[in-house]
């Protein structure tokens, strides 16, 4: 790659999501600015080889995609309502340094809008925010081109016909439209991080684009505890990554992960960015997720774990979100702090409620907590009810071998 | 932009006179001069549908299209956008029990 390439591909990383964002303001057309944006880097590619990398190379690619669009709206027609436009993009005052990080929010705000489907929001915030190509976010959601086109294709209509404005919401609609912008970014992370090996490395991508739009709204939003407290959050769990799967692609759980391959850098971040998202006292469930993480992060190893603090936090937790799923969670801290009868006696009483009817982690829980109490007979039933409704391969193999080392050979 | 909200209420639906009364919004909308026009609409047993096919005339009773919900009146609101729309829409009685669609209208070019 020549210094000029290296620079192009540079820039796009850091700079694809200002010029589109600046741009879709400048024209007021989601198509138009990302042609425009296109084709801008595609000239940098030529241009900074034969006249060198310039000293802002976002500014450059602004003035650039901006020309362009001035050049094809002039060429399109030369109707009034047309030159108007070419004015208005013409203009220099809008493009000035100050307004172009409010371009971004305006961007992400508008992309994660609640009027929006929620899988039309994960693929417009790739497309426009991180510069994925379609190909690409239909190969990481796994669905066929065609379908991811016209998913992008709808939603940048409806923006545009139904009257979605591109700004960021008024103070008073702030909190509840930030936490649809964290739950489309958390979303993103998670499908990436359900993906295990190699082959699945355009999903676990998703993760490093989720965690890097994360920290852009973090800087943009400093004072948003929870905006921290999600990035906290990633960086704990993405800390896991190169532990949590074997050679083989199986899901190695918590407990027997080896802990020197977890990333000191994204822990020490992680930890960071809370501690400092904790002290302005303003609580919320992804700080909360953020501080459970953190505790396992920390810990040398599972005996050696601040399982009574995971306990509260769950407890805490459960305030914010009542969920089955986290009350699961919280009993197999207690059954970890307290003892596993302790713990027993919670997921008894979480059964009879029966919200958790058919989950196979229900059982499996059960099952570990009765071979702790060394009941392997009754701890063998459950594992076998939790084979029968388990449908991940990695964890059915899980299972299978806790129960093979109940059954005397 | 312009915007047609169709208030649907679930058939079966019961509710207080006080509860469902729009008169305060409607005041409130009118007074923003967000709200151009809109009313009340009478129930789909009193709807008479009209089609021609063929050159020839075809009446019937009652609605095209059987829905569950009920379109119960409509308004037309003239606001900056759907946020706006969508303010409003929520400050309308009926949205804590039934439902506000907002349409965005496409204006005709004549």
């Amino acid at each position: 790659m020549t210094r000029a390439e290296g620079a192009v591909v540079a820039a796009f990383r850091d700079e694809w999501a200002r010029v589109v964002a600046t741009m879709i303001r400048v024209t007021g057309d989601w198509d138009l600015a990302e042609e425009c944006a296109q084709e801008a880097f595609a000239r940098a590619v030529d241009r900074w080889e034969s006249d060198g990398v310039p000293d802002k190379p976002g500014a450059w690619l602004t003035t650039t995609a901006r020309n362009i669009a001035v050049d094809r709206l002039r060429r399109s027609t030369v109707e009034r309502a047309k030159l108007q436009e070419v004015a208005a993009v013409m203009d220099e005052s809008t493009v000035d340094e100050s307004t172009v990080d409010d371009d971004r929010l305006r961007l992400i705000f508008t992309c994660c809008h609640p009027a929006l489907p929620l899988e039309a929001r994960v693929a417009l915030t790739l497309r426009t925010l991180c510069g994925l190509d379609t190909t690409e976010i239909a190969r990481a959601f796994m669905v066929p081109v065609g379908t991811m086109a016209q998913r992008l294709v709808r939603a940048k209509h409806k923006i545009r016909n139904a009257g979605i404005p591109y700004r960021v919401p008024a103070p008073d609609l702030l909190p509840e439209r930030t936490a649809a912008v964290l739950a489309v970014l958390y979303l993103m992370f998670n499908e990436g991080y359900a993906a295990t090996g190699g082959a699945d490395l355009v999903r676990g991508n998703l993760c490093d684009e989720a965690i890097r739009l994360a920290r852009i709204l973090h800087t943009l939003m400093p004072g948003e505890a929870e905006v921290a407290g999600l990035l906290a959050l990633m960086l704990l769990h993405h800390s896991r990554s190169a532990g949590r799967v074997s050679a083989e692609g199986e899901l190695i759980p918590l407990s027997d992960q080896d802990r020197s391959l977890w990333s000191a850098s994204e822990i020490s971040e992680g930890v960071r960015v809370l501690e400092a998202a904790l002290r302005s006292r303003r609580p919320g469930p992804y700080q909360i997720q953020a501080a459970i993480a953190a505790c396992h992060a920390v810990a040398p190893d599972t005996d050696n774990t601040d399982w009574s603090q995971i306990a509260a936090l769950y407890g805490e937790l459960t305030r914010w979100t009542p969920n089955p799923v986290v009350e699961l969670n919280r009993a197999v801290a207690v059954g970890m702090a307290d003892g596993p009868a302790a713990g027993l006696a919670l997921v008894d009483a979480l059964a009879a409620t029966g919200a958790l009817a058919g989950y196979h982690l229900l059982p499996a829980t059960r099952a570990d907590l009765l071979r702790r109490l060394d009941r392997p007979s009754e701890a063998a039933d459950e594992y076998r009810v939790a084979l029968g409704q388990v449908t991940n391969e990695a964890e059915r193999t899980y299972l299978a071998r806790r129960l093979a080392t109940l059954e005397p050979s | 932009m312009r915007y047609l909200f169709l208030i649907c209420v679930e058939p079966g639906t019961t509710v207080t006179p006080e509860q469902a009364n729009p008169g305060p919004w409607v005041d409130e909308m009118t007074e923003r001069k967000v709200r151009v026009l809109g009313d009340r609409l009478r129930p789909d047993s009193d709807a008479t549908t009209v089609r021609v096919r063929d050159a020839e005339l075809l009446v019937s009773d009652g609605p095209f299209v059987e829905t569950r919900e009920l379109v119960g009146g409509f308004d037309v609101i003239d606001c900056d956008d759907l946020d706006e729309a969508i303010e409003i829409a929520s400050k309308h009685p009926v949205a804590t029990f039934g439902t506000i669609e907002i349409r965005p209208i496409w204006p005709m070019v004549r």
